[in-house]
């Protein structure tokens, strides 16, 4: 059985004028099962983020190679870019500005589907069925970003992100905005459509608790390098490596 | 009690706000239908001359008195409403449709050819503005057409810049990438989601710019290197006639009057527009 999502030596070097070379990822590689749960934690400008962006081909890579459920996506542009996000979606960091100030929650919502040839009729159906899915009414679809609470706008945004059913999901730290009660009720959402959907996630977070909760296993980023890989208990219990102690140190 | 002084001033700055758009929008939207309709609105003939009334004062028949060949100022004043609103309009519309497709570009696509088109523009920025339209009328000839195309030239840069600018900041956003990631291609993105959240401080500059570029326009006129006579335009008309200003003071009143008022009433206008669009003094 194939892994969804394979990712190798995956880096990417920032060049600006009158600095040094600065490799925010170093030569990555892991794999994500089909239906699995793979968490990423690490501190702050450890290249979290820059690798989500690469994966997601909103970035170009420096190096490496990323396939996407058997296929090569590395290099792929426009038309074929777009039909393997099909398979792909990201929930992001800062919900409310995840969607477009000017345009109601309804039209993010559906912008994937009528983009993939849906007719208006059924795209407004089913932004109605995905909002409640996600636990809101039916009638935010016609709301602006400002009108509703980050709560609830990273709930929209995962129906957004689920609307044309992807394989994958990419969650960049896609709780840390919100409070912690929210962040429980999220996390509840994202496990209801992940057993409904038998979706794969990649959950970047720099909680290392919300990753032993949620995900089947987790890699330690620092500095752009993977230190650490393994089952969240097992990587909480007996860490291996310096900055892996650290960290869990600094939680408990 | 508390409240009122955070909540109050607010509220009285919109409505004044407001009602200034209204007032300068119901101003500036009679200057064009005057401009539209100058034909009817004349009281006499604006080319007919009349040498045995040359230079007349004003009188109830010639309000604002009559030139050096005897034709009535108003009639031609009101008939240069087509002229100089109806170019200048042009002329803003153009620089900013010009500006805005190419910064839009430049800032989307980036890359050498936005290097390259920067340059040029920086170029133009350089310049001092009218030197440089005086250059071109001066190489091109005169006429109307030309001036436009002058003042075209070295003001779409101005555009160009804040487009490229706001497409960038746009550019870096989360819901454009979302966007991206939904599958729309580049002309939708530009099209849904960059044009209308970059169209407001564009808009405004080109409000802003209307009255600075009547007077420019007219500036060129003045020179001789705008409409030509017997075209009435207002800057034409004050050149034809400021021989004549020591002996007969009134001769240049009626078109510098009204290049004052339709000035004003634009800069006040693209004032008004800026506050109104200024999230500041907008209620959530
Ligand atoms: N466009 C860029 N140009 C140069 N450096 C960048 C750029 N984007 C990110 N970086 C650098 O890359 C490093 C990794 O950034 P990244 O955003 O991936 O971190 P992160 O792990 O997501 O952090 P956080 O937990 O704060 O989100 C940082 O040091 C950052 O300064
Ligand atoms: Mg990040």
């Amino acid at each position: 059985m194939g892994s969804i999502l394979s990712v190798d030596s995956l880096t990417k070097v920032f060049t600006r004028k009158g600095q040094p070379d600065f490799a925010a990822v170093d030569h990555i590689s892991f794999e994500v099962d089909p239906g699995e749960c793979l968490g990423i934690i690490g501190e702050s400008g450890s290249g979290k983020s820059t690798a989500a962006a690469m994966i997601t081909r909103l970035i170009d890579p420096t190096e490496g190679r990323i396939i996407l459920d058997g296929q090569d996506i590395t290099r792929l542009r426009g038309r074929q870019l777009q039909t393997a996000y099909r398979k792909m979606q990201m929930v992001f960091q800062t919900p409310t500005e995840s969607f477009d100030p000017r345009r109601t929650l309804g039209d993010g919502i559906g912008e994937s589907l009528r983009n993939y040839g849906h007719c208006r009729a059924e795209v407004d159906r089913r932004v109605a069925q995905l909002l409640e899915q996600c636990g809101l009414p039916a009638d935010f679809a016609r709301r602006y970003p400002h009108q509703v609470s980050g709560g609830q706008c990273q709930r929209a945004a995962i129906a957004r992100a689920i609307a044309i059913k992807p394989k994958l999901l990419i969650c960049d730290e896609a709780t840390s905005a919100l409070d912690v009660t929210i962040q429980r009720e999220i996390l509840a959402l994202l496990s209801d459509l992940r057993r409904e959907m038998n979706l794969s996630i990649l959950f970047i977070c720099h909680d290392i608790a919300l990753v032993q909760q949620f995900c089947d296993r987790v890699l330690v980023m620092y500095k752009g390098r993977i230190v650490e890989e393994g089952v969240p208990d097992e990587v909480i219990r007996n860490p291996q490596n310096d900055y892996t102690k650290r960290l869990i140190e600094s939680i408990l | 009690m508390m409240k009122q002084p955070t909540v109050r001033p607010v509220k009285i700055r919109r409505d004044t706000v407001r009602a200034r758009l209204i007032v300068f929008g119901i101003l500036a939207v009679l200057l064009i239908l005057c401009s539209l309709f100058s034909e009817y609105l004349t009281p006499c003939d604006p080319y007919l001359q009349d040498l045995s009334n040359a230079k007349a004062a004003p009188s109830a028949q010639h309000i604002f008195g009559t030139d050096r060949y005897g034709r009535d100022m108003l009639s031609r004043v009101i008939v240069g409403t087509r002229t100089s609103i109806f170019s200048t309009l042009l002329l803003v519309a153009v620089i900013t449709v010009i500006g805005t497709v190419i910064g839009v570009f430049c800032g989307w696509h980036g890359g050498t050819i936005d290097t390259v088109l920067m340059r040029i523009s920086d170029m133009f920025l350089a310049f001092p503005g009218l030197v440089f339209a005086l250059a071109v009328a001066g190489v091109l000839g005169g006429g109307l057409h030309n001036a436009i195309f002058a003042l075209a030239a070295i003001s779409w840069p101005k555009y160009a810049r804040i487009a490229r600018s706001q497409t960038l900041s746009q550019k870096e956003t989360p819901w454009l990438m979302a966007a991206r990631l939904s599958g729309s291609g580049t002309v939708k993105i530009l099209a849904k989601h960059i044009l209308p959240n970059i169209i407001g401080p564009i808009l405004v500059t080109s409000m802003l710019d209307i009255g600075t570029m009547m007077m420019e326009l007219a500036g060129l006129s003045f020179l001789g290197l705008g409409a030509k006579p017997p075209i009435a335009e207002w800057g034409s008309m004050m050149s034809e006639n400021r021989a004549l200003m020591t002996t007969v003071p009134w001769i240049t009143m009626a078109p510098g009057l009204a290049i004052f008022v339709s000035v004003m009433i634009f800069n006040l206008l693209g004032d008004t527009v800026r506050d109104y669009a200024d999230p500041k003094t907008r209620g959530r």
